[in-house]
């Protein structure tokens, strides 16, 4: 098949297990993992990719690849279902050398070089399936040409004392930058690697043949790739990004990024009809909300059956809460049963669950003794528990009880 | 064994306008909005769809922009196929001129796509029923008892204003129908016909040859009725579920019934959903202070006022301290800060300004047309 000439491919890095999330990536890629009531974190940069105009995306999965390529399916969803491009899943392999395993991201690209090559790109979007944000990437891309530079990182300001947990750029007063230090103890500069780059494809792929070349090399963009360009002075610059940017990458974050969606003071919204976030939506009828129900503060999706009191919470689709139940404070993944009179606050329960009547999951920060192990209580995928059950604050409970 | 893919769907989309002419002003029967989120010809699509139909023709009439937006390639319904799939066929002129008068000239003016249909049998049906119905099992009855027609029919209590809109039956121990009344000036309860029928493809392109060629248009009189005698008609009964739309008052109350459990439990069947387009909204949002009490919502809804006994489809948001009271306000309807609205229909795009109050009753309903602003 011929192929027409593509200005920019997007590679997505969807192979993280996200071992952090624990129960929640048991069985499932972090970019998989369930959030905002109806989405999963993979439809933000799906999402910002169609609504930047870039429709070849090549999606690179490892770790537990089979709920994300059946989610991503033939892309019809964002959009991404082509006749030249659309989203491809792009699952390790074997080749006569014997080769497998993506064994870092620049790796996980290297082995993927004949995909990009196809579409003859000028440019390659690098982009993480582990974050919330809407970022328009055609700017991005504009700034890069703008610059005529061989590499654009975007850049978001973090508050320094929490820069070590981030790559760390310094910029001159061109937004040239002229430092790069992964995760450094002592950060010299607050602008954090979003782990966001526009490489023009030429010369990323003469770092990626080399790096590969070299065997004490840890074959990862932040490691190898950004600062070997950077010693061998090629232009790099810093692409300043303000608005909502979250990684979801522990139980606190996902939490949260969860709660700042009810937030009105959080600046991420997902009812802006100009940059829409799509998701494989499910086949259900519209929400009921019960003669006795209590819902506020909420978010809840399609399907749900609500009898009980939700407050200050996120329930995605088909959740049933039932007569007497309370759900405060916290997060429901799909299809989950709460039985009645059960009560769960500051959890997050995973998908296809079933909480037993009178349970009582969580513990709410006031009223905990020991305030030090306090911490959101966490249900992972198709647990039950059964009747009556307590599940303390900051419990992980993976199998059911 | 029936096989379904046999089976050709055609959808008469403009059949009962008239009935509800307010929600008809500006599309078809099929493209009506109902239960928050679908459109009648939702059910009507995916009942065909889940029993393994997958070719489906629909026969339009008038106002069919609307239609054609809703349905699209048919992707939703997994109707965008190469063999087969969803086809929308205008209305042709004929050798009368002007538009079709009953099912048989609409049939008329369709009839090269169903001759060159390889099916071996035809369903028909209107759009005016909401109902779930494994039509598998119809085609299973049709094909046992060897019928000519099989009538789709539903026990029914009609008043006398009701039973003027239908087409009543009755039917002997075996299923076979020896009695076909045709909107008559009777009430109580009756087998009325759900407006679908199955019958072989030849058969039904020869019904349609031959009565063009005697001016006669009507599938109930002059076919069911008249032709009772020589044919093996059949009533095939459907005892789940089901609604017919035939005036606001019936709109109305089958969208209230949606409240009902057992309803949703018929109609709402895991392993047989009902599709409708997607507009990927983001779910729906309560803010502080709000209230929302036996009410059917849909994705993309903001509510930071009062609801009650209401039917809110997408986009729809509702103002702080306003209450809403058995409404069915429809997709991007906005009620402004306490608004006070009762018994009230909204269409698409209705602004209702702060501090209004509107009320209707339960057998008037008041209705706001599309895009009016309050």
């Amino acid at each position: 098949m011929n192929h027409v000439k593509k200005e920019i491919v997007a590679m997505l890095l969807a192979g993280g297990q996200g071992s952090r999330l624990y129960a929640l990536t048991q069985d499932m890629a972090k970019p998989a993992v369930p959030y905002g009531g109806k989405y999963r974190i993979i439809d933000f940069p799906l999402s910002n990719c169609i609504n930047s105009g870039i429709d070849t995306v090549g999606v690179l999965t490892q770790y537990q690849p089979l709920v994300l390529s059946e989610y991503i399916g033939n892309g019809q969803p964002w959009d991404l279902n082509r006749t030249h491009g659309g989203v491809h899943v792009l699952p390790p392999y074997e080749t006569a050398s014997g080769k497998s395993w993506y064994a870092g991201t620049a790796n996980a690209i290297y082995q993927n070089m004949s995909f990009v090559d196809r579409y003859n790109p000028e440019y390659v979007a690098i982009l993480s399936g582990d974050h919330i944000y809407k970022m328009d990437y055609s700017e991005m891309l504009d700034f890069h040409k703008k610059h005529n530079a061989d590499a654009t990182i975007a850049v978001l300001e973090v508050p320094l004392e929490e820069a070590s947990r981030f790559g760390i750029m310094s910029v001159d007063e061109n937004d040239v930058i002229t430092e790069f230090a992964e995760k450094p103890k002592e950060p010299k500069s607050n602008l954090a690697s979003m782990g966001v780059y526009i490489f023009s494809w030429k010369v990323l792929k003469q770092y990626l043949v080399a790096n590969e070349k070299d065997e004490n090399a840890t074959k990862d963009f932040g490691k190898n790739i950004i600062p070997d360009m950077l010693a061998d002075k090629c232009k790099m610059v810093a692409y300043h990004f303000s608005h909502y940017w979250k990684d979801v990458g522990t139980i606190d974050s996902l939490w949260e990024a969860n709660m700042d969606c009810l937030d009105p003071n959080v600046p991420l919204n997902l009812y802006d009809n100009n940059w829409k976030i799509y998701s494989r939506n499910p086949v259900m009828p519209p929400h009921y909300a019960g003669p006795n129900s209590k819902i506020e503060n909420s978010m809840v999706a399609e399907g749900c059956n609500i009898y009980g009191t939700v407050d200050f919470s996120i329930l995605f689709s088909g959740v049933t809460v039932e007569e007497g139940a309370v759900v405060r404070d916290s997060i429901i993944m799909p299809n989950t049963v709460i039985k009645k009179d059960a009560v769960i606050e500051y959890s997050i329960v995973g998908e296809d669950c079933i909480i037993g009547e009178g349970s009582h999951i969580g513990e709410r920060p006031e009223t905990t003794i020991d305030k030090d192990k306090w911490g959101i209580a966490v249900v992972g995928h198709k647990v039950n528990i059964s009747d009556n059950v307590e599940v303390k604050a900051k419990a992980m409970i993976s199998e059911s009880v | 064994m029936a096989n379904m893919s046999n089976v050709l769907g055609l959808i008469f989309a403009n059949m009962h306008d008239s009935t509800i002419s307010d929600l008809t002003k500006l599309r078809t029967m099929g493209s009506v909005p109902f239960g928050a989120r679908y459109r009648l010809i939702d059910f009507t699509l995916s009942n065909m769809v889940n029993s393994g139909i997958n070719t489906i023709g629909v026969i339009t009439k008038a106002n069919y922009q609307s239609l054609i937006d809703h349905i699209g390639s048919g992707a939703e319904w997994d109707l965008s196929r190469k063999t087969g799939g969803l086809h929308i066929l205008p209305p042709y002129g004929h050798i009368n001129g002007g538009l079709y008068r009953g099912r048989l000239e609409a049939l008329a003016g369709v009839l090269d796509f169903i001759r060159h249909n390889d099916a071996e049998y035809v369903l028909i049906s209107d759009t005016d029923v909401i109902a779930n119905i494994d039509l598998k099992k119809v085609l299973e009855n049709h094909e046992r008892t060897d019928a000519d027609i099989t009538v789709i029919y539903a026990k029914t209590v009609c008043d006398a204003e009701r039973a003027r809109t239908k087409t009543i039956l009755s039917v002997n121990d075996t299923g076979k129908v020896y009695d076909v009344l045709v909107r008559p000036e009777i009430s109580g309860e009756h087998n009325v016909s759900l407006n679908m029928f199955l019958m072989k493809k030849e058969f039904l392109q020869k019904l349609i040859i031959d009565k063009a060629g005697k001016n006669l248009y009507s599938f109930e009189v002059d076919v069911l009725q008249h032709m009772l005698g020589e044919l093996n008609i059949y009533g095939y009964k459907f005892d789940g579920y089901n609604a017919q739309i035939d005036c606001i008052k019936t709109y109305f109350a089958a969208n209230m019934e949606l409240m009902n459990p057992h309803v949703r439990k018929e109609l709402f069947i895991g392993d047989s959903p009902i599709y409708t387009k997607v507009r990927d909204e983001a779910p729906a949002k309560y803010g502080l202070d709000s209230e929302c009490k036996n009410s059917i919502v849909a994705d993309g809804c903001i509510i930071e006022g009062k609801v009650e006994n209401s039917v809110l489809f997408r986009g729809v948001k509702i103002g702080k301290n306003a209450v809403v009271k058995n409404c069915i306000l429809m997709q991007d309807t906005v009620v402004g800060e306490k608004c006070e609205m009762n018994y009230v229909i909204t269409d698409k795009d209705v602004m209702i300004g702060n501090y209004r109050s509107i009320g209707g009753t339960e057998t008037y309903p008041i209705f706001v047309g599309k895009g009016a602003s309050v």
